[in-house]
């Protein structure tokens, strides 16, 4: 080959061009950029090469050395970065024409007769490779082209991963936020249901300390009867003993009416012990109402404990209005015995269901004290008791105004209540359903007409 | 002179009796008891004639003392009619007003004073 030939400019430019393209196609400036400095002066020493082919006059430089060392280059390049699949692909497609150039190339200077024989086979031979390299270069590019579609899925997909771990973390942030929140919410909602328990035990013991107050007018009155027959009964001993010792100083004592005052100072002082004690049970109940539940179950006497409650009420009612004037009555069954209760709890319960019928009753004759008969009304309020199948039932029965059939429902709420403001804390019936059905697994169950009146039933269990 | 007392305090009884041991050993007070409105009715059925004034508590369970003075005076009222006194615990004007439109004589107030009530029903004879 000669330089100055069209053949060698040729040889060389289309070396340099492909140098390019190789360049292009595999991207070498990233995959690998020192050995791209090389390569980008393929143009320099291509340039160089044909100034010295020219100025040395070499003639005779076969062009298949050149192809032979772009070859090399090639193969060099593909081997540098041998894991891109198209790289040795193209290695694949340029290998046989390089191959067949050089081999022709080198025929024809070392056994030129047998290169002229068999022209027509090399010829073949070098257009199959071109058909080869034509072949796989659009190979190759496909393959380029897919594994550039793959690599952009691939960074979509890492894009993608990008922002689903950037709101992953983002909701991981909110969460922590709303967890803190959340925690925060409980720990104010645990204190304010400490501070409610607190209140609503306030409200029990004031709602015992209102109800006390309601007795204290029946108490009152209670003790006062039990202490009148104390000092009455005193003072008439005083004067039985009087009269005993005026007897003692007659000449002609009376044997027989010593002995009748001796057996009314014995009977007296009996009657005195009685009514002492009477007064004391009344004080002992007082101040078992104010005091705090013990909460033991103790063998009770419920009759003794509806009549001496039912006395309270009404007089406590009495007290509060002195032209209050009511009929109350006990049923009681004896057979009941003493069952087993908490006797403060039910006390209150009991108390709460009488001041209430007595309320309704007063209710209810003011109402008809305003209409034209009011002789017609005669408010009664009535407790009966009953042994019934191995349970206590406590019926508390009055005629009162009765119930709405609306507010049936409602009255065992806590703070309901008809009463006007201040007159009742609207927690009495609630607590006593509590006391009913959770202390003493018991039912209270409510029975009622408006204007004919209501009757309350306590159930409890044996 | 007989006396029916009406309370339901069933130790009144005794009470009275002693108080007034004297008077009733020479004669001079007869008293009978009863222990509610209902009794005291009862009673008055067979004896309207013999008693001569009624002491009768106001706070009792049943029949209130009121309820029995309007029976009384509607039902026991021949000539002469009896003398009623009120008892109650409670000595309120209103009571003391109630008493006296329903026909009642007098109005005594609990602790009773028996030198008072001896004087008052010596009064009456």
């Amino acid at each position: 080959m000669k330089f100055s030939t069209p053949e060698g400019i040729g040889a060389l430019i289309l070396c340099a061009l492909s140098i390019q393209y190789l360049r292009k196609f595999l991207d070498t400036p990233n995959r690998t950029p020192r050995w791209d400095q090389v390569l980008r002066k393929a143009w320099a020493g291509v340039g160089i090469l044909f100034g010295i082919g020219a100025i040395f006059g070499i003639d005779d430089l076969s062009t298949g050395w050149l192809w032979a060392g772009f070859g090399a280059i090639i193969a060099y390049t593909v081997w540098l970065i041998n894991d891109f699949k198209p790289a040795r692909t193209l290695l694949l497609a340029v290998g046989p024409f390089m191959v067949m150039a050089f081999l022709s190339e080198l025929m024809k200077s070392v056994v030129p007769t047998f290169r002229e024989e068999y022209d027509d086979y090399i010829g073949s031979a070098m257009a199959f490779s071109v058909i080869w390299l034509i072949t796989f270069i659009i190979i190759a590019t496909r393959q380029k082209k897919a594994l550039a579609n793959e690599s952009v899925e691939r960074e979509k997909e890492a894009e993608k991963r990008r922002e689903i771990e950037a709101r992953k973390a983002e909701l991981e942030a909110l969460v922590a936020e709303r967890t803190a929140e959340i925690t925060q919410q409980k720990e104010e909602l645990e204190h304010a249901l400490a501070e409610l328990r607190i209140t609503q035990n306030q409200l029990v013991q004031s709602e015992k300390m209102a109800s006390l107050g309601e007795l204290t007018a029946g108490i009152a009155h209670e003790i006062q009867n039990p202490l009148n027959f104390v000092n009455n009964f005193s003072e008439v001993s005083v004067e039985l003993i009087d009269e005993l010792a005026d007897e003692q100083q007659k000449p002609e004592r009376d044997p027989e009416l010593e002995a009748e005052l001796l057996a009314d100072l014995k009977q007296n002082l009996q009657k005195i012990t009685h009514h002492g004690g009477r007064a004391s049970s009344i004080v002992r109940g007082m101040l078992q109402h104010s005091r705090a539940s013990s909460g033991q179950r103790e063998p009770t006497d419920l009759n003794a404990l509806a009549d001496e409650y039912l006395r309270l009420a009404y007089h406590g009612l009495r007290a509060k209005d002195k032209t209050f004037n009511a009929t109350f009555s006990t049923d009681l069954d004896p057979s009941l015995g003493l069952i087993s209760l908490i006797p403060q709890d039910l006390g209150r319960v009991l108390l709460n269901l009488f001041t209430n019928a007595f309320y309704a009753v007063q209710q209810r004759q003011k109402q008809a004290g305003s209409s034209t008969s009011p002789a017609l009304y005669q408010p009664a309020v009535r407790v009966q008791t009953r042994c019934e199948n191995g349970q206590a039932r406590i019926m508390v029965t009055d005629n009162g105004t009765g119930i709405p059939e609306e507010l049936q429902t409602r009255i065992f709420q806590p703070f309901f209540t008809t009463k006007p403001t201040g007159e009742g804390t609207g927690l009495g019936l609630s607590l006593a359903y509590d006391i009913v059905t959770k202390g003493h697994n018991g039912t209270l169950q409510v029975e009622s007409r408006e204007g004919e009146g209501t009757t309350f039933i306590i159930k409890l269990p044996a | 002179m007989k006396i029916l007392v009406v309370d339901d305090e069933i130790d009144v009884k005794d009470l009275f009796e002693q108080r007034f041991r004297r008077e009733i050993r020479n004669g001079e007070f007869e008293l009978a008891f009863a222990n509610s409105g209902e009794d005291a009715l009862a009673y008055l059925d067979g004896h309207a004639s013999e008693i001569i004034l009624i002491l009768s508590d106001i706070n009792m369970p049943g029949m209130s003392g009121f309820e029995l003075l309007r029976h009384i005076r509607s039902g026991f009222n021949a000539p002469p009619p009896p003398i009623v006194m009120m008892i109650t615990a409670y000595g309120d004007p209103q009571s003391q007003q109630q008493a006296v439109d329903l026909g009642a004589n007098d109005f005594l107030t609990k602790p009773l004073d028996f030198a008072v009530l001896k004087q008052k029903l010596r009064s009456v004879v």
